[in-house]
């Protein structure tokens, strides 16, 4: 064994496009060790809650992170609902999962995109991306934005999807599906692709309960938790729903996992679809949330499960916001797999945990 | 501007912002818009880059970061801020923890607002910073031919 000598990696590196940082101790090739240092893009968003009311606040919750910006104001106002006793109509229940099936979808197709650049395969990254423009393209028919939609409200959402806009996105996901089962095959089969993921960083079912891990990171070790199991929304109007899993730990069964949840959210928007209920999309809510209130939620976010706690105080400010995201959960699954890992790994380890970092900080 | 006189190499660097307009960099960059167009590659070493992309507010850990990246780049260079944040602090603008604004860290050349900062603007940013670049280009030849 060599000297070891510690290698700094971030916040400004190729491979990421948020700033993260990390120490790693290295003993000839092998990592033996890694710090994670954090806090280049912490804000203090959970303080602002101070300054805006629980109206104002759902803008900064989808700003708490570009690529799950529908998911976090999606769990926030589904929160605030709760501590104010809001009923959501039906029909606003399910174009919200619409909404979000539909992120879930652009977030991992960006996220196959980077995991393809991280080893190397520039074109792969390009094809993703070219796919995922063309949910970017539904965001924009539908709600106006590409990236922050602003469509959810407290008490449902701001716009309706018509019928003929839904056969419009159906059609859209069912074109996608061709190009895509191309892209997962490639993904899949490649041996160079093979080569650089089986068995890099695996983790086994007993270390992902005991680091709490969450998200496609956690099933891809088998972990059977995914939220939207415990049917709640328009969840609960599934005929099916079972969560993508797979028993290997390792980065390839990660990349497969998050593979199939695409499929799986494409098919969750057309039986959302066929079912959509007529009515509102919102109800006027009026007043403040009671003072001593606690209301807190949990959401099935791309990344993982994300947790929201709010406490009201009687005015028309929050007292207190609290969320926890999913990758502040991954953080210690993620220095975890990269114990023992090769240095070329690094990489890859360290993208399949999909981390978002400005939701992590906030 | 007829001809870009440059096929400018960009180095984009997340300061502190919420992902969404790094990822409309990327966006940018890609098949979807095409940037590549205009010869615009995506580096990561700010020694190779003409033009440093730089989104979010900026907090108070990665001012250093922000300057280091700027200082390492070569004369001529140009600075875009991508997205309201990196303009003016945006949503951000009285977080305790930012400084709201990369021109408070380091001169900014072309600012293109928009939350997220649309793919369009973000090529017209980088456009404009082509000519940006080729004023502080013929500034430093001039400023060589005087010191002779």
């Amino acid at each position: 064994m060599g000297k070891a000598t510690v290698i700094p990696f971030g916040p400004q590196h190729p491979v990421l496009p948020e700033p993260l940082h990390l120490d790693l101790v290295v003993e000839d090739e092998t990592v033996v060790d890694c710090m994670p240092q954090i806090g280049f893009v912490h804000r203090g968003l959970e303080k602002l809650v101070e300054t805006r009311d629980y109206n104002q606040f759902i803008y900064i919750a989808e700003r708490i992170c570009g690529i799950c910006a529908m998911g976090h104001s999606l769990g926030y106002a589904e929160t605030v609902e709760e501590l104010m006793g809001v009923e959501v109509p039906k029909r606003a229940e399910y174009l919200r999962v619409i909404w979000h099936e539909l992120s879930r979808i652009h977030s991992h197709l960006l996220w196959l995109g980077l995991a393809a650049d991280a080893f190397g395969f520039e074109s792969m990254f390009m094809h993703c991306w070219r796919l995922r423009e063309r949910i970017l393209d539904i965001f924009e028919k539908t709600t106006g934005g590409r990236v922050i939609l602003s469509v959810v409200k407290v008490g449902g959402v701001a716009r309706d999807i018509d019928a003929g806009q839904m056969s419009e996105i159906l059609a859209t996901l069912e074109g996608i599906k061709s190009d895509y089962g191309a892209l997962m095959r490639t993904l899949l089969t490649d041996s160079s692709i093979k080569n650089r993921t089986v068995g890099v960083g695996a983790i086994g079912y007993d270390d992902a309960v005991a680091l709490s891990m969450v998200g496609p990171f956690a099933r891809a070790s088998a972990v059977n938790y995914d939220v939207r199991s415990f049917g709640r929304g328009a969840y609960g109007d599934l005929a099916d729903f079972q969560p993508i899993l797979d028993n290997q730990g390792d980065c390839y069964a990660r990349v497969k996992v998050r593979c199939l949840e695409v499929l799986q959210s494409i098919d969750i928007i057309a039986e959302l679809a066929a079912k959509m209920p007529a009515g509102d999309i919102a109800v006027p809510v009026k007043g403040s949330p009671a003072d001593g209130a606690q209301a807190s939620n949990v959401l099935e976010q791309p990344r993982g499960e994300c947790y929201y706690y709010a406490r009201g105080n009687g005015t028309k400010h929050l007292d207190r916001m609290r969320m926890r995201t999913p990758t502040s959960q991954n953080l210690a699954g993620m220095a975890t797999a990269l114990k023992g890992c090769d240095l070329a790994d690094v990489n890859m380890i360290i993208l399949t945990i999909d981390p978002c970092i400005s939701c992590t900080e906030r | 501007m007829g001809y870009a006189s440059k096929s400018p190499w960009v180095i984009h660097y997340d300061g502190s912002s919420c992902n969404g307009c790094d990822i409309e960099v990327l966006a940018t960059l890609c098949p979807g818009f095409d940037g590549e167009r205009f010869g615009v590659v995506n580096t990561g070493n700010p020694k190779h880059a003409d033009i440093f992309l730089v989104t979010g507010s900026v907090n108070e850990q990665n001012i250093a970061v922000v300057k280091e990246i700027y200082d390492q780049m070569v004369e001529p260079k140009v600075v875009v801020a991508c997205g309201i944040c990196a303009c003016t602090g945006g949503v951000f603008h009285d977080c305790y923890n930012v400084i709201g604004g990369v021109d408070k860290a380091i001169p900014v050349d072309v600012y293109a607002p928009g939350c997220a900062v649309r793919p369009e603007s973000l090529i017209d940013a980088i456009v404009e910073g082509v000519k940006v670049l080729d004023e502080k280009a013929a500034a430093l030849k001039a400023a060589k031919k005087g010191g002779r």
